[in-house]
């Protein structure tokens, strides 16, 4: 992962959640405010701008850039926990503008734990968490598995990530919500996609695609 | 949708240089996106701030001034302000006593509060805060969110509002407001659900002949959804929801608030308020003072809250104490 990489990654993420923004806030609708893929995609978009006029000098400062621009632009509960997250794992990597596949994947590990702590989501709760949790574990299952040769390490680990979270998210649909606004529904949670995991999956499905050979 | 907008993103802002024309009297600064009273900071006086989601007009901007908030933060539309405005809410209104938030139980506004008062905290500001979290819809359980905040937070925000005016100290306000909390609860139902701008179609659908029950306020579906009753079936349910919860016994006193979500006529609110006196008069607990009308709303959803609030005689005279801001003034 270098500093290269690292901006395509959230550039793909932004023109992923652009593309989707009116799916995440249909999803949104129906178990929570309508407003998931606004923020989404109004925070991905100033991202954008930030990264377009900055030269960051590290792999880790693209991703606190990244990071506060959400906290500073999104609002919600979407903001605070993806801006965390993000922050968390560019103070977690090693300096320099490259790091390898497995500091990289302890870095989305402590952006997961980041945002565990500011949230408050176990597994299970119908969050954010049931597509990260493991997209992480089968990202480190990959690189443990497959070694790490240089980026084909970190394409193979990123693959894995995403269709794990692609599977997390959709299993979200029989959960009832346990945090978050859709928790007020109640029973009446269940059935419906988690708009915050299936948000989560269009993140890693880009560094996937980012870091395809 | 028809709305009176221009641009579905730009609707928040130009509402508030709406209100900066209305109001020379406020400060409204549309770079960091806050509403402050243009005495603000002032000395020896602790600095009352709110915010959330737009959306919920006259809350919160409406309630700055004289008596109530010295600021209100608001965000996009139905989405917790971030924590840069609420650190320049806290630098503007600080005058070296601290600054109480007042905010709603939700997990964004939660978060984004927590996120500036550390920030604050950081800029040598004393910061307490009130969370309110009255809606007693949502059962207050490890399984949900915690209850929401709703209709109450108008009153925590003219009760604590009054005690700072005094000259209270901010821990002072911080527990007056918690104790408005606990003494109010409110309970919500919807006739239509509400329409964002850039959603741009309602949140959910709702037959001729159904309601939603135990709505909170950003247009998510309610409890659960049942046919519509008449007003007096509807003040009966929604009124034992919040007796159940927060009894009042015969005898005591009673703050209500019969509050409209946006679309419902003040006739309903009327008739709707009628219907509630005679069930509180006849439980014994009498009314001390009352509020009709759109004050915590939620865009254009038809719908109303009702909330009580078990009074005793100091919140009754903070009640009663001078307020002049856009949406409440009285006793100035």
């Amino acid at each position: 992962m270098d500093v290269a990489l690292a901006k395509a990654w959230l550039d793909t993420a932004a023109d992923a959640i652009a593309a989707q923004a009116d799916q995440l806030t249909t999803l949104d609708a129906a178990i929570g405010d309508s407003d998931h893929g606004v923020n989404m995609n109004r925070g991905f978009g100033a991202v954008r701008t930030a990264l377009a006029g900055a030269e960051p000098d590290g792999v880790g400062a693209v991703f606190v850039l990244a990071g506060s621009t959400l906290v500073s632009k999104v609002g919600g509960a979407s903001g605070p926990l993806y801006g965390s997250a993000l922050r968390a794992l560019g103070k977690a990597l090693p300096d320099g503008p490259e790091v390898d596949a497995a500091a990289f994947g302890a870095g989305l590990r402590a952006g997961l734990e980041a945002l565990r702590k500011l949230g408050g989501a176990a597994p299970g709760d119908k969050t954010i968490v049931d597509a990260y949790l493991p997209a992480v574990d089968a990202y480190d299952a990959a690189v443990r598995q497959h070694g790490q040769d240089g980026d084909g390490g970190l394409a193979a680990a990123a693959r894995a990530a995403a269709e794990a979270a692609a599977e997390g998210m959709r299993a979200t649909v029989p959960l009832q919500a346990r945090k978050g606004r859709a928790s007020y529904l109640g029973e009446r949670s269940i059935g419906h996609q988690d708009p915050g995991a299936t948000s989560t999956w269009l993140i890693f499905q880009a560094l996937a695609d980012a870091a395809a050979p | 949708m028809k709305k009176f907008i221009n641009h579905p993103d730009a609707v928040v802002r130009e509402a508030l240089v709406g209100l900066a024309a209305a109001h020379p009297e406020l400060r409204v600064d549309l770079e960091q996106q806050i509403v402050v009273r243009a005495d603000a900071p002032r000395a020896g006086k602790v600095g009352l701030i709110s915010g959330g989601g737009s959306g919920h007009e006259p809350l919160h901007a409406g309630f700055v001034g004289l008596g109530m908030l010295d600021a209100a933060c608001p965000g996009e539309v139905f989405t917790s302000p971030v924590p840069d405005q609420i650190l320049a809410a806290a630098k503007a209104v600080d005058a070296g006593s601290g600054v109480v938030h007042i905010v709603k139980n939700y997990t964004g506004d939660v978060m984004n509060f927590q996120m500036a008062a550390e920030l604050s905290g950081d800029e040598g500001i004393e910061v307490h805060s009130v969370l309110v979290d009255d809606d007693v819809a949502v059962e207050d359980s490890t399984w949900t969110a915690g209850r929401r905040g709703t209709g109450a937070t108008m009153l925590v925000e003219k009760i604590a509002g009054a005690l700072a005016e005094e000259g209270g100290d901010a821990a002072s306000v911080a527990a007056l407001g918690t104790r408005v909390n606990e003494a109010s609860a409110s309970f919500a139902i919807a006739l239509t659900a509400c329409t964002t701008p850039a959603a741009g179609r309602p949140g959910f659908e709702l037959g001729e002949d159904e309601m939603e029950v135990g709505v909170g306020i950003h247009g998510e579906p309610g409890r659960r959804r049942e046919k519509l009753r008449p007003a007096r079936d509807i003040a009966t349910m929604t009124l034992e929801a919040i007796l159940a919860a927060k009894p009042v016994a015969a005898g005591e006193d009673a703050i209500v608030l019969m509050n409209g979500l946006g679309a419902t006529p003040l006739i309903e609110l009327y008739l709707l308020y009628g219907e509630v006196a005679g069930l509180l008069e006849s439980a014994g607990v009498r009314i001390a003072r009352n509020l009709v009308g759109n004050y915590v709303t939620s865009l254009d959803m038809a719908g109303m809250s009702l909330t009580v609030c078990r009074a005793d005689p100091e919140l009754l005279r903070l009640w009663d104490a001078p307020v002049r801001t856009p949406a409440l003034r009285w006793g100035v």
